[in-house]
């Protein structure tokens, strides 16, 4: 068991490092440079712009760079933004994290509950109109794009009928001395509409893992066993089926978990969402290679973790690989 | 005194798009208290599902069909519902499975089932239904019972696992034991145990079981009678020393007759031509006329009536001329 955790952890910070590696390199390799931007509105001189290269060390070798990136980077120091200089790239991603784990542990909650509990529900009654019904309407939320979907639910509940805010995630107007709850109450008013956009469009997946998942072990003998013992239809279904049927929905969970952490770029434009994923997208228009070089990295250290930690989920799950 | 179980004109049918299929086509039989009953047939005869039908668990989109009937102390199982068909479940009828590798859960400990199982039917405490289920595991002969009761279906051998299946069968103190082929997944040398631990514990409950096999040999000495299954119907039943010092149907000779024999000629195996029909489409008349050597003119056109061959004994075959009831 500690020897495969070891060796899990190994591959995970080599991996880790190629990532690292890797983005660096081909965000220099592909043409454009920060500077380009900033000199694309209002012209520079040259002396000005190589003044600004040796500020960001834009000016020296690749191999020169990447070491002095990494050098900062294990102290925790991931520089400057070139766009929002002077600010940390570090305050900047962290001030962004927590909006994006909001809207994404949100998305989960729903996801998992909602998920799992209708896919179950399809299983348990297979063919039937509801099954099709369920169907169809989760594959026409997964089909809808997720920004067309936040458009059409912004401009039916915040702008006709005026019933939910439109865009951020907090109301500027609020009185600087208003209590917990009415802050946590505005905050969840500007959650409902990304967070109701996001789990349209990726509840579908849960459901249909779930379903197929619940049907492949619904015909299986030790649920007949089960049910020869006289137990009841819940204990049935949840205690006995499910528990064998949550292993694909471990794995997609695995897959979701990064996605806490990075946001949904789309939603988080439509809804002015200050998390991760609008950061991430400004920083790809705009070159800014220090902020793009730390969300990448928190990227790939957010799909390494959940890898191991969904296949440590499994292993305490499934006692027949738990002494493997 | 009415018998235990009464099972009339029980048929199990499939739709199909070509029409619906029939497994169980017609079957009729009654067993005592403490009665020992096999039932025998080839494979794809119905056997499984008789057995899954009088706990009403046919499988999807299969349905036990109207005017079947299956009575448990006079009372209609096939009426009942909910909490009340539960009750039956493991309560009045505990079912072992022929598979003991896919019939536990591979996540929950053999304990944990067994313990379920338990309380179920009967409302204890914790304290109470741990010990309870100690006392089945070792009842059904499993070595540390309580260091066992901690384990994973996968961390026991298969002979171990099927005493498992049995204390879960018998954890509702059940009037009937339903054991369906118990004994086909397991080595031989498992076998003949597995076998003599269900005749110890049926003669200390004194419960009547239902014993489902298709091989004769483990029917001797272990029953008093036998049914005879073939293509979804009883075609005979006998006391089981009648049946093999005088069977009377073709197809019950001819089982025996494919029967290993320990005396006599080595390897003289004889099998029955042919195969099971499909259920689809049964034969007509007697359905075993295709593979009869010995029909005659009736056999193919005509269902045969029962007729008795002996005493406590009767089949359905144009053969027999009949033995004044
Ligand atoms: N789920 C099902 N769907 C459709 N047909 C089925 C199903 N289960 C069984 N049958 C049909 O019923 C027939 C009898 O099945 P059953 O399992 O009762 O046979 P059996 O006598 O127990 O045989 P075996 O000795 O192989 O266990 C099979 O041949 C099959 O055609
Ligand atoms: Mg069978």
């Amino acid at each position: 068991m500690s020897r495969w955790l070891l060796r899990r952890l190994v591959d995970a910070v080599v991996t880790f490092l190629l990532v690292a590696v890797l983005v660096f390199v081909l965000m220099r390799l592909a043409p454009g440079d920060p500077l380009d931007r900033l000199t694309e509105d209002r012209p520079m001189a040259p002396a000005e712009q190589a003044r600004l290269r040796t500020l960001f060390g834009l000016d020296q070798p690749l191999g020169t760079q990447f070491v002095r990136f990494a050098e900062a980077a294990v102290r925790g120091d991931f520089g400057a933004s070139i766009e929002y200089y002077p600010t940390r790239v570090t305050d900047l991603v962290t001030s962004r994290l927590g909006p994006s784990l909001l809207l994404g542990f949100t998305v989960l909650l729903v996801n998992l509950i909602g998920g799992v509990w209708l896919g179950v529900l399809q299983a348990r009654r297979r063919g039937s109109r509801l099954d099709r019904w369920l169907t169809r309407l989760s594959l026409a939320g997964y089909a809808a794009p997720s920004f067309w979907l936040g458009w059409m639910l912004v401009s039916l509940f915040a702008i006709k009928w005026r019933l939910l805010p439109a865009a951020q995630m907090t109301d500027p107007l609020l009185p600087p001395d208003a209590g917990w709850l009415s802050r946590a109450a505005d905050v969840g008013a500007h959650l409902i509409l990304p967070a109701v956009t996001l789990s349209i469009v990726s509840l579908a997946a849960t459901m249909r893992y779930q379903r197929s998942a619940m049907l492949e072990v619904l015909r299986l003998d030790f649920v007949f066993a089960a049910r020869a013992r006289g137990l009841s239809e819940r204990r049935v279904i949840w205690r006995h089926a499910w528990r064998n049927a949550l292993f694909p929905i471990l794995t997609l969970l695995g897959l979701w978990l990064p996605i806490l952490v990075t946001g949904a770029v789309f939603v988080e434009q439509v809804f002015n969402w200050p998390g991760l994923g609008s950061l991430t997208a400004g920083a790809v228009m705009t070159r800014d290679y220090p902020v793009l070089m730390a969300t990448a990295l928190l990227v790939a250290a957010a799909v390494l973790i959940s890898g191991i930690l969904t296949d440590l989920a499994h292993r305490w799950l499934d006692p027949r690989t738990r002494d493997g | 005194m009415t018998p235990l179980l009464t099972v009339d004109n029980l048929r199990v049918t499939f739709p199909r798009a070509a029409g619906p299929s029939t497994p169980v086509d017609g079957v009729s039989f009654a067993i005592d208290r403490g009665e020992r009953v096999a039932l025998v047939g080839e494979s794809g005869s119905g056997k499984s599902l008789t057995c899954l039908a009088l706990l009403r668990l046919i499988p999807n989109p299969g349905v036990i069909a109207p005017g079947s009937s299956i009575r448990l102390d006079g009372t209609e199982v096939l009426s009942l519902e909910g909490e009340a068909l539960r009750a039956i479940r493991g309560g009045r009828i505990g079912l072992v499975f022929q598979d003991p590798m896919t019939s536990l859960n591979p996540v929950l400990t053999v304990g944990y089932q067994v313990r379920e199982a338990v309380t179920a039917h009967r409302n204890m405490s914790r304290a109470e239904a741990r010990d309870r289920t100690i006392a089945l595991l070792d009842e059904v002969g499993i070595p540390d019972p309580a260091e066992r009761a901690d384990a994973y279906p996968h961390q026991l051998s298969g002979g171990l696992r099927q005493r498992v299946m049995i204390a879960i069968a018998l954890a509702g103190e059940p009037d009937l034991l339903v054991a369906d082929e118990p004994t086909t997944a397991l080595d031989v040398t498992i076998q003949a145990q597995i076998l003599e631990l269900l005749d110890r514990i049926r003669a200390r409950r004194n419960m009547a079981v239902l014993l489902i096999t298709h091989d004769l040999g483990v029917v001797a000495g272990r029953t008093d009678r036998v049914m005879v299954m073939y293509a979804g119907q009883i075609i005979e039943t006998a006391p089981t020393a009648r049946l093999f010092a005088a069977p009377a149907h073709p197809y019950t000779q001819a089982l025996l007759q494919s029967m290993p024999r320990l005396t006599g000629p080595v390897g003289r195996l004889v099998s029955i031509g042919g195969s099971v029909p499909d259920p689809t489409a049964w034969p007509t008349g007697c359905r075993f006329h295709p593979r009869c050597d010995r029909r005659i003119t009736p056999c193919a056109g005509e269902v045969p009536p029962w007729r008795a061959a002996g005493p406590g004994q009767e089949a359905r075959c144009w053969l027999i001329e009949g033995v004044a009831p």
